[in-house]
């Protein structure tokens, strides 16, 4: 195993995981101001889900519409702890009852809910982070995929969850802040997080782990699980009949994806210093499919880089065309899908790396190390456009 | 409270559920044919139904500024008409778009999500951002009242025979004409419909630009229930998603059936709870249904 | 770093080894501006974006999105008032520049908007926001980052801030007295209360059921929330027919609107056999609803487009001549008017444009050209303001029938109705 992942460090992750490494860390800080580096701080926790849908919807061939409800989960664990700490008796006493956030005060609520209890202690707070997202996945994962479910029906059916859990946290906005979502977040132990240097650091832990979390999800790819993975997307009958449990794989990376946006989302109410609905509902989980879609679905690094594309296109052109953002960014989505089905990452696959190695064998007479083939080895399926795993919308229930 | 009051709400309240049926008949409608049959993940399908509404909104003022004795007539035409016009920009969709993406149905997804993106800019550049509703004639508005306490909405009379009618079309149209027979056969096993002669291409579009002018007349009926703006479409597309998959995306009886269930529970929970949970609490029980039966409540039977 | 003295050598070292590692944002750190003219440096003390002869102000609003629907009123609103005090030589002799920032109808957007206007653009005052939800997730941003926000809307209260002048009503002073006046002139013992699932409807209702409750000793019979573009509105008029309130009390807003008046007048509840009043629905939304289908009902607000007074014929003509004769003016648009006058009158009464000097000037500060008539800035950052009922014409248009006699105190945080 570790032989492989440096087998893969060395050939595919290396440039690209270092690359972005770079700048992340070193040439986004040194070029952007504060402001636009707090948004590439805010823009990079996307690039979270988008790793998570790299390995669910790339590897595992199966497309969620719901990303944003494990986002979300994630960044209210994270703000219920903001809003608990920010919520002292001392700095709400002209609420009828000190000591609860102020939109509980509002709703007539005189007692901090017992579910908010425990959310007073960090550590709580941050296994709530990974936990709380990963278990509703299990939950759903497992009762679909047992049941073969794929396709569209779990695009659909993760679109609908999207939209009940938006729904019932607008209305039950005594517990959980409405429409307004958590405001107002001040400090974390203590540690004011709305300072530019606090930004700065939380930037950089933001990046650290961002990276990290490629590394993993890179290593994940490169062992027996990942091969599986693909070839359960591409032949899922086969494995099955070679007696591996789909279900639970499918399970497992559907999972991971959510624990992923459930980091992303922490990250986001850390950074940005609030969390709403409004990144819980069918609109954000379906840009954030966008994100992956444009870096490319197979590559994690791709992912990132879509993420941060969009969003600076995104920013860039509400600033500048105001009226003409949307058909930009309607041009973008029809774009990549007839144009790059593999996005940017498959651009640079296709294009740019064949005439780099034919530009370095051209140039090298001299004998090159053997371990570097023209192409590098690339999963399988990377080369041809991902057909998602069932290819017609009725073979969910084939047997 | 007397017995005839609670008769008359009990009757009432029967009539709610079964225009909240047809309203969401209508709505999975169009999306049956291009989602249930051809399998195309259609998010631009509200924006359809949009254009068909601003359509309508369009006659009306026509109407009023050209011809404003035509004011109580126009609205059969302009439905019509939005048929027509939705018709031709899923024509217009499928040959610039969807005829590259039928191998890769989860990127239709993208793809007519960008769409739909661009056709709300499109509205909005025309219309404006405000929200619009045409004039509607008066023998449209108001209640019929067959005895004291006792209102039954006309629009939803209306909608509900439209919806009778575009259904009962749809059926004939699918199970006993040559295109639906064609459609059926594409859907069934492509390359031997193409084997018997069917131009499949040509099938495949005008059975997307029909799903997407059905859509018209959806967005142009519901002019009399609501109004119309840039952003009206992304308020539907969940719930006819919901209808059509709810009831086996290949199934039009199952999407009958399934906007019957789904109505129903909805309309009953609102009248004992509140809206917002009522809303919660339907789409739970679909949700949870679907997770016992992903296929629906109608399967096809199709041999693999 | 901030605490060394920038000329402290150790300093100046430790800073560029900062920047080394990529601590670059935190050069541009304002007050470097000595090259300026004098008149500038007296009004401007804090590096905002004011030249010689211009200032600039930003402006928040969705262009796009849902709520593109409200917003676009007042962002026509802010501009007239922002064209007529250029016309009339500007603020401290300063033309007023407008940088227009699109919050797309989304929060966080707003929140990333407002932090750009205050720290890249340097903007003198925002104008904007709509909904709650937006100020909410600007606030702390205006707060930190201490800028100055004019908001146009009635919202719920339960807010005050230094940085924030609330021209619309809070909630008190949109409901109490027109509930009052429900309960005398039309009788009205029962009520059932409506309103679109979010935290201003659910506010305003929590402070109407109080009232009802407590001092008009009535009772509300029904009170019922629908989400946000809730489009099918027959459950909830059976359930208002079984239970037959004196008043239904609507505080539905947005599209859903158009649904809720279009089927109550389809299941026969009309302004004749039924008393209606609301709180949100202006003459926007006549526009989306059509006044014949909510002809006769009642509306609570503080401005009509009716209203008749010199300075609302002289507004309303304005707009007119600058956006159309088929234009129409609603509450909140006439309070987005208010906000560049109001911001003109603190920055000539403080003889600044810093912030800090134009929160301490503004309480006090009247508007005797207000189109509603009389405004005065209280001490908690909002206005004194009249209440009036409009009803429903088939025009689209509001004939109002009653005022109150005196401006009403705003109270954001009122004592018994929490």
């Amino acid at each position: 195993m570790n032989n492989a992942f440096l087998t893969w460090f060395r050939t595919r992750g290396l440039f690209s995981w270092l690359a972005l490494a770079v700048v992340l860390l070193v040439l986004f800080p040194l070029l952007l101001d504060s402001f636009r580096l707090g948004l590439v701080g805010k823009y990079m926790t996307y690039g979270f889900v988008a790793i998570g849908l790299v390995m669910l919807w790339g590897y595992g061939g199966v497309l969620s519409l719901g990303q944003g409800v494990f986002f979300g989960l994630g960044g209210y664990a994270m703000a219920m702890f903001l809003k608990l700490e920010a919520s002292d008796p001392e700095s709400t006493k002209i609420q009828s009852t000190p000591g609860i956030p102020d939109f509980m005060d509002w709703n007539q609520l005189t007692a901090l809910p017992a579910w908010w209890e425990p959310f007073q202690y960090l550590p709580v707070a941050l296994l709530g982070v990974i936990v709380v997202p990963t278990l509703l996945a299990f939950v759903i994962g497992y009762a679909l995929f047992k049941r073969r479910v794929g396709g569209v029906y779990f695009a659909i059916i993760t679109q609908a969850i999207a939209l009940i859990l938006t729904v019932l946290i607008i209305g039950q906005q005594g517990y959980t802040g409405g429409v307004n979502g958590i405001t107002d977040l001040k400090t974390l132990l203590g540690w004011d997080i709305r300072t530019d240097s606090a930004k700065l650091v939380l930037y950089y832990v933001c990046a650290i782990l961002l990276l990290l979390a490629i590394l993993g999800c890179g290593w994940i790819q490169r062992s027996k699980l990942g091969t599986l993975l693909l070839a359960m997307r591409d032949k899922e009958d086969r494995v099955r009949f070679s007696g591996y449990d789909v279900a639970m794989f499918k399970t497992f990376v559907f999972c991971l994806s959510a624990m992923l946006a459930g980091i992303g989302g922490a990250l986001f109410t850390l950074q940005v210093g609030f969390m709403s609905p409004s990144f819980v509902g069918i609109v954000p989980s379906i840009e954030m499919v966008i994100f992956a879609a444009v870096g490319g679905r197979m590559s994690l690094v791709g992912a990132v880089f879509g993420a941060l594309l969009v969003n600076f296109g995104k920013t860039y052109f509400s600033e500048s065309f105001p009226d003409l953002w949307l058909f930009l960014m309607a041009a973008l989505f029809i774009g990549v899908v007839l144009a790059f089905p593999n996005g940017l990452a498959g651009l640079i696959d296709s294009h740019i790396k064949p005439w780099l190695a034919r530009w370095r064998t051209a140039k090298a007479a001299a004998p090159m190390a053997p371990a570097d083939p023209a192409p590098p080895p690339v999963p399988a399926a990377a080369a041809q456009p991902p057909e998602p795993s069932l290819p017609a919308h009725l073979a969910q229930e084939k047997t | 409270m007397s017995m005839t009051d609670l008769y008359n709400i009990t009757l009432m309240q029967g009539f709610a559920g079964l225009s909240l049926f047809s309203v969401l008949l209508l709505m999975g409608l169009g999306l049956a044919i291009i989602f249930g049959q051809m399998g195309v993940i259609n998010m631009a399908h509200g924006e359809f139904m949009a254009i068909g509404a601003y359509t309508v909104y369009l006659s009306s003022v026509l109407a009023e500024r050209f011809v404003p004795g035509f004011v109580q007539a126009y609205f059969p035409f302009a439905i019509l008409l939005a048929f027509m016009v939705a018709f031709a920009v899923g024509w217009l969709a499928e040959w610039a778009l969807i005829r590259h993406l039928y191998k890769r149905p989860l990127d239709t997804l993208l793809a007519t999500w960008g769409l739909s993106l661009g056709m709300q800019q499109v509205f909005r550049s025309t219309f404006g951002p405000k929200e619009v509703s045409p004039t509607l004639p008066d023998w449209l508005m108001g209640s019929w009242s067959p005895s004291e306490g006792l209102d039954i909405p006309i629009n939803g009379l209306f909608v509900m025979a439209l919806t009778l009618l575009v259904t009962g079309l749809v059926m004939l149209a699918l199970y006993r004409s040559s295109w639906g027979l064609k459609v059926r056969a594409t859907v069934a096993n492509r390359p031997m419909a193409n084997a018997t002669g069917i131009n499949t291409r040509r099938t495949d579009r005008v059975t997307f630009a029909i799903g997407c002018g059905i859509a018209g007349i959806a967005g142009a009926a519901f002019t009399t229930i609501g109004s119309t703006g840039p952003t009206s479409g992304s308020l539907y597309i969940v719930d006819a998603f919901l209808v059509v998959t709810f009831g086996g995306a290949a199934s039009l009886l199952g999407t009958v059936a399934s906007a019957f269930g789904i109505a129903q529970t909805q309309s009953i929970t609102e009248f004992f709870l509140d809206g917002s949970m009522a809303r919660v609490l339907t789409l739970l029980t679909v949700v949870v249904i679907l997770m016992i039966r992903p296929q629906g409540l109608f399967a096809a039977r199709i041999r693999k | 770093m901030s605490e060394h003295d920038p000329s402290d050598p150790i300093s100046l070292h430790r800073r560029r080894l900062l920047q080394g590692m990529a601590v670059l944002p935190f050069t541009g750190l304002p007050g470097l501006s000595f090259g300026a003219a004098p008149p500038t440096a007296k009004v401007n003390t804090t590096g905002l974006a004011v030249t010689d002869t211009t200032v600039t102000v930003g402006q928040l609003h969705s262009a796009t999105g849902t709520m593109a629907i409200s917003e676009t009123g007042s962002i026509q609103a802010e501009q007239l008032a922002i064209d007529q005090i250029n016309a009339m030589g500007g603020v401290l002799g300063r033309q007023i520049k407008v940088i227009k920032e699109d919050g797309a109808s989304d929060w966080p957007t707003f929140a990333e908007k407002a932090r750009k206007l205050l720290v890249n653009d340097k903007v003198g005052t925002v104008f904007g926001c709509w909904t709650s939800a937006s100020r909410k997730a600007v606030l702390p941003v205006f707060e930190k980052e201490n800028g100055m926000l004019y908001y146009p809307t009635f919202y719920e209260g339960l807010e005050q801030s230094k940085n924030v002048i609330y021209t619309g009503q809070e909630a008190t002073q949109q409901i109490i007295w027109g509930l009052d006046w429900a309960n005398q002139t039309k009788k009205a013992k029962t009520f059932f209360l409506i309103g679109s699932d979010y935290i201003w409807p659910r506010t305003s209702n929590k402070i109407a059921r109080k009232h009802i409750e407590q001092h008009l000793k009535g009772l509300v019979v029904g009170e019922e929330y629908y989400p946000l573009g809730h489009t099918n509105f027959n459950s909830l008029i059976n359930k208002i027919k079984l239970r037959k309130p004196d008043c239904i009390y609507a505080v539905v807003v947005g599209g859903s609107n158009v649904s809720f008046y279009k089927q109550l007048k389809a299941a026969g509840i009309t302004s004749a056999k039924q008393f209606l009043l609301t709180i949100s629905v202006t003459e926007d939304e006549l526009l989306g609803i059509g006044g014949e289908n909510a002809d006769g009902f009642y509306a609570c607000m503080k401005y009509f487009q009716s209203l008749n007074n010199p300075n609302n014929a002289a507004f309303v003509k304005a707009f007119k001549a600058k956006y159309g004769p088929k234009a129409v003016i609603g509450d909140v648009t006439q309070a987005a008017y208010l906000g560049p006058w109001l911001w003109k009158a603190a920055c000539e009464k403080a003889g600044s444009f810093d912030i800090d000097k134009i929160a301490a000037a503004s309480p006090g500060i009247e508007l005797k050209t207000a189109p509603e008539g009389y405004v005065k800035i209280h001490p908690n950052h909002h206005l004194w303001s009249k209440a009036r009922i409009g009803q429903i014409q088939k025009d689209g248009q509001f004939k109002v029938v009653a005022e109150s006699p005196s401006l009403i105190e705003p109270d954001p945080f009122p004592k018994g109705y929490q």
